[in-house]
C-alpha cells in the first residue's frame, strides 16, 4: 500500500518534471530548426521586396519563382547529373569492396585478418589532407602515362576512386562485425556442399548481408552527396562539378540575390533531407553499426 | 576427437582449389591494393615530402630540408599558434559543452518525453545536410540583410560584420559547429541508450535515487563502449575540423585551423611543403585517439 502511494506520488512529480523539460527542449529544438525555415522562408520571397521594405517586411509576394529561377540560371539539372555519376558508382563500389573484405576475414583465418581489419579502419580516421598532394599529382602521372591527362584528374572517375578509398575503411568495418553475428554454421554447409569460394560469397553471405548494405547505402550516399571538397581540388572544369561545390561556387556569383541562393539551398538540401526521412531507420542503423559495436 | 578435428582443418584447407585461393587472393588483393594506393601510399608520400622543399610541379625540384619545415612553423609562423589554440578552443568547446548538450538531450529524448520523436528529427536534420549548404544557412542568419542583422535593427545599408568581428566570430563558429555536432552526438548516444535495461533506472529512481545520480552511477557505467567512441570522435572531429571554416573564410587566416594551413600551403599562391608538415602534425596529434579508438573497437579481436 505504501509502496503504491509513493510509487504514484513519485510518478506524479516526475510527469511534472518531463513537461518543463519538454518545453525547455522544445524551445531549444525550435531555436535549432529556425535557421533552415528562414532559409525556406526567404526563398519563397523575390529580392526586390526585401531591397525595398526590409527584412522583416510583411510579404507582398510569395511563390516559388526563385526555385523556377534557381533550375534554370544556376543550371542546377547539370550538377544534379554529375552528382549522380559520382555518387552511385562511389556507393555500389565501396559497397561491394568492402564486403568482400569483410567476408574474407571473418569467414577465413588468416594471420593477417585483424591486421587487414586494421589497416582499412584506421584509413577511415587519417586526417584526409594528409593525401591531396599526392593524390593529385598521382592522378597527373598516371593520365600521362596512358597518354591521356584526364583519365583520372578532372574525371568523375577520379572522384570516384577517392571517395572508394577512403569510405571503404568504414565499410569493411561495419559488415565485418555484422557478419561475425552470421553462425558458422551455414558457411560451413556451404563449403561441405563444395561452393566454391565466390558462390558461398555471392549466393550464400551476400544475400545475409541485405540488412547492412541497406543501412551503409544509405549513409554513404548521403556522404559523398555532401563532398563538395574533392571535387574543387580534382576537377578543373566547372561543368563537370557535382551539386554540391557548384552551389559553393553560385555562392559567389549569386551574393547579390540570396533569395535565389536560399531557393539553391533548399533544393541541394532536399535529396539527403528526404533521404533521412524516408529511410530513417536505415540513417541510424548504419551509423550506429559502426559505433556502438564496441 | 581430436584427430577429428584436425582432418576436419586439413579438409577444410584441401578443399581450398587453384580457383579458389584466386578467387580469396583477388578478394583481400583488390580492396587493399586500392587502399594502399589512394590512401597510404599518398599519406607515406606527404610524410617524406615534409622534410623537403617542392613547389609540386616537376619531381626533380625537389630537395632535401630535413627539418626546416617543421623549424620555419614552430619558430617563424606565429599563426601556427593561433592556429593549435584554435584547435584547443574547438576541443574544449565540444568536450565541455556540445558533446555533454548531445548526450544530454540523448538521455531525455530516450526517457521518451513529449515531443521525443519531433526532437529527434530537429535535432537530427544539421546532420544530413552538406557544409557547403550550412555555410548558406547561416549566412542568411548572419549577413547584411540577414535575420539576425535585421533583430539588431541593421538593414543591408547599414550592416555590421560579424564574421569579421573578432570579439564575438570564435562565439558564432563555435555556436554553428555545435549545430551539426550536437545532433550527431545525440544519435550515437541515443542507439546505446537503447541497449540499457531501463528497469534498472526505474529501480534506482524509486530507491530515491535522484535523477544525476542515476545518470552517473547507472548510465554512464553501462555506456562505457559508446563513450569512449563519443570521446574519439570529438577529439577526431576538433583536430580536423576545416569544412566549415573553410567556407566563411576560404583559406584566409581570419580564423586558421592546422588544416586551414595545410591547404592554404596546398593552394593558393604557390605550394609548399610547409603544407606537408602541417599535415603530418595533424596526424601526430590524431594518432593517439586513433589507437584508442581501434583499441576499444577491436579489444576482443586484440585479446
Amino acid at each position: 500500500m505504501t509502496t503504491i502511494v509513493r510509487d504514484k506520488k513519485y510518478r506524479d512529480k516526475q510527469k511534472r518534471k518531463d513537461n518543463l523539460i519538454s518545453i525547455f527542449i522544445g524551445f531549444f529544438a525550435l531555436v535549432w530548426i529556425f535557421p533552415i525555415l528562414w532559409t525556406v522562408w526567404t526563398s519563397l520571397r523575390p529580392y526586390n521586396d526585401i531591397i525595398s521594405y526590409g527584412v522583416f517586411s510583411w510579404p507582398k509576394n510569395l511563390n516559388f519563382d526563385n526555385y523556377f529561377n534557381a533550375f534554370r540560371q544556376m543550371g542546377l539539372t547539370r550538377y544534379f547529373l554529375n552528382t549522380l555519376y559520382v555518387t552511385v558508382p562511389a556507393v555500389l563500389l565501396t559497397l561491394f569492396l568492402g564486403s568482400l573484405i569483410a567476408f574474407v576475414v571473418s569467414r577465413y583465418s588468416f594471420k593477417f585478418n585483424l591486421s587487414l581489419l586494421l589497416l582499412f579502419t584506421a584509413g577511415n580516421m587519417l586526417p584526409i589532407v594528409l593525401t591531396y598532394i599526392p593524390v593529385f599529382w598521382l592522378y597527373i602521372k598516371i593520365g600521362d602515362l596512358f597518354g591521356n591527362r584526364s583519365l583520372l584528374y578532372n574525371n568523375y572517375l577520379g572522384i570516384i576512386l577517392v571517395h572508394v578509398a577512403f569510405q571503404v575503411g568504414f565499410a569493411t568495418f561495419v559488415l565485418s562485425s555484422y557478419m561475425k553475428t552470421v553462425p558458422k554454421e551455414i558457411s560451413e554447409s556451404a563449403i561441405v556442399d563444395g561452393a566454391s569460394v565466390f558462390r558461398h560469397y555471392w549466393n550464400v553471405m551476400l544475400p545475409l548481408l541485405r540488412p547492412p548494405l541497406a543501412a551503409l547505402g544509405v549513409l554513404m550516399s548521403c556522404w559523398i552527396y555532401n563532398d563538395f571538397f574533392w571535387a574543387l581540388i580534382l576537377m578543373s572544369q566547372d561543368s563537370k562539378r557535382p551539386v554540391t561545390s557548384a552551389l559553393r561556387q553560385l555562392q559567389g556569383e549569386y551574393v547579390t540575390d540570396f533569395n535565389l541562393l536560399a531557393a539553391g539551398a533548399v533544393i541541394v538540401a532536399a535529396p539527403t533531407v528526404i533521404l533521412f526521412f524516408v529511410l530513417r531507420k536505415q540513417f541510424v542503423s548504419g551509423l550506429t553499426l559502426g559505433s556502438t559495436k564496441g | 576427437m581430436k584427430t577429428a578435428a584436425a582432418n576436419k582443418k586439413i579438409r577444410s584447407r584441401r578443399t581450398l582449389s587453384k580457383n579458389d585461393r584466386f578467387t580469396l587472393a583477388a578478394f583481400i588483393g583488390i580492396p587493399t591494393l586500392m587502399q594502399i594506393i589512394f590512401l597510404w601510399l599518398p599519406a607515406l608520400i606527404t610524410i617524406v615530402l615534409s622534410f623537403t622543399y617542392w613547389n609540386g610541379i616537376n619531381v626533380g625540384d625537389i630537395k632535401w630540408a630535413g627539418i626546416a619545415n617543421y623549424k620555419n612553423i614552430f619558430f617563424g609562423t606565429p599563426v601556427f599558434y593561433e592556429a593549435l589554440k584554435n584547435n584547443a578552443i574547438w576541443l574544449l568547446w565540444f568536450t565541455f559543452i556540445a558533446t555533454p548538450l548531445g548526450i544530454l538531450l540523448a538521455y531525455q529524448i530516450d526517457r521518451k518525453i513529449k515531443g521525443h520523436k519531433l526532437y529527434e528529427t530537429v535535432f537530427y536534420i544539421p546532420v544530413v545536410l552538406s557544409l557547403a549548404i550550412i555555410g548558406i544557412i547561416w549566412n542568411f542568419m548572419f549577413q547584411p540583410g540577414g535575420f539576425i542583422q535585421g533583430i539588431m535593427g541593421r538593414d543591408i545599408g547599414n550592416a555590421i560584420s560579424i564574421w569579421g568581428n573578432y570579439d564575438i566570430n570564435t562565439y558564432v563558429i563555435m555556436g554553428v559547429a555545435s549545430w551539426r555536432h550536437i545532433g550527431y552526438i545525440m544519435l550515437l548516444y541515443l542507439a546505446g541508450l537503447k541497449s540499457v535495461d531501463s528497469s534498472l533506472r526505474e529501480a534506482s529512481a524509486i530507491d530515491g535515487a535522484t535523477e544525476w545520480q542515476t545518470f552517473r552511477k547507472i548510465v554512464l557505467p553501462a555506456m562505457r563502449p559508446v563513450n569512449i567512441i563519443i570521446v574519439v570522435i570529438t577529439i577526431i572531429e576538433s583536430l580536423r575540423a576545416f569544412d566549415l571554416v573553410y567556407i566563411i573564410y576560404g583559406t584566409s587566416t581570419a580564423w586558421p585551423l592546422l588544416n586551414i594551413l595545410v591547404f592554404q600551403n596546398f593552394a593558393g599562391q604557390g605550394i609548399s611543403m610547409k603544407g606537408a608538415a602541417y599535415a603530418v602534425i595533424l596526424l601526430v596529434l590524431c594518432v593517439g585517439p586513433i589507437l584508442l579508438y581501434l583499441r576499444a573497437v577491436f579489444k576482443e579481436d586484440l585479446k
